[in-house]
């Protein structure tokens, strides 16, 4: 019996669904690590380990399915020049699911779903994120210690003319 | 339609109720900070899960 494996629907459309997993599938690819809540998580993935089995396979026809289902070339090429030999020695099992807690808003059990193997590059922008955020917080710094400075030299202007 | 006949009592209403309890959750121990933590979720407290699987909490605070 085939009870219950028409995967989940998420109340949406099939359209709206459709655009979804290829949305999610693409950005998995391409960014090798997503947050979403655990149910999408959970029904992309069977998606996105068939276009990894299609990059393994790496003939023509292959990846023109691949073309008809990804969203960008770039993701399509990346499946099947770093992701499909990555994955060569594998037989599935392609992704990895870690639970990281609840949304706020509508306690929704978010979560990250990432390809295998992906560890360093998740360092590498991790590094980079931090990088940004340094510089952001230097310069607002900055820009709040010009603003007062400037307020400062405003208050003396004010002083002297009143002293005239 | 049936109707109550008699007021239950506040005692036979709380007997009833003395089985309804909730439980508590079950935890785990978070072998990275030993906090305790809901299994199979990462750490909230040090984003660590299986060894690695970093979130960013760590930087935060």
């Amino acid at each position: 019996m085939r009870h219950k494996v028409a995967g989940a629907k998420l109340g949406r459309t099939t359209s709206h669904r459709r655009s979804l997993f290829r949305n999610m599938v693409t950005s998995i690819i391409v960014e090798e690590r997503i947050e979403t809540t655990v149910p999408k998580a959970k029904a992309v993935r069977p998606i996105v380990e068939k276009m990894i089995t299609l990059g393994k396979r790496g003939d023509l026809a292959a990846r023109r399915q691949a073309l008809s289902y990804l969203m960008t070339r770039e993701a399509v090429n990346k499946l099947f020049d770093t992701i499909g030999p990555r994955f060569g020695d594998r037989n599935g099992g392609y992704l990895r699911i870690t639970r990281i807690g609840w949304q706020k808003g509508d306690g929704a059990e978010k979560a990250f779903i990432e390809l295998l193997g992906s560890e360093k590059l998740q360092e590498e922008k991790k590094q980079k994120r931090a990088e940004t955020r340094a510089k952001r917080a230097a310069e607002a710094k900055k820009a709040m210690e010009e603003a007062e400075a400037q307020q400062a030299a405003a208050a003396e202007e004010a002083k002297e003319d009143k002293e005239k | 339609m049936p109707n109550p006949k008699r007021r239950h009592s506040k005692q036979r209403t709380s007997t009833r109720r003395a089985h309804d309890a909730l439980k508590g959750q079950s935890l785990s121990e978070c072998p990275n900070c030993h906090e305790r933590k809901l299994p199979h979720r990462a750490c909230p407290k040090c984003g660590h899960y299986k060894q690695r699987e970093v979130l960013d909490v760590e930087e935060a605070s």
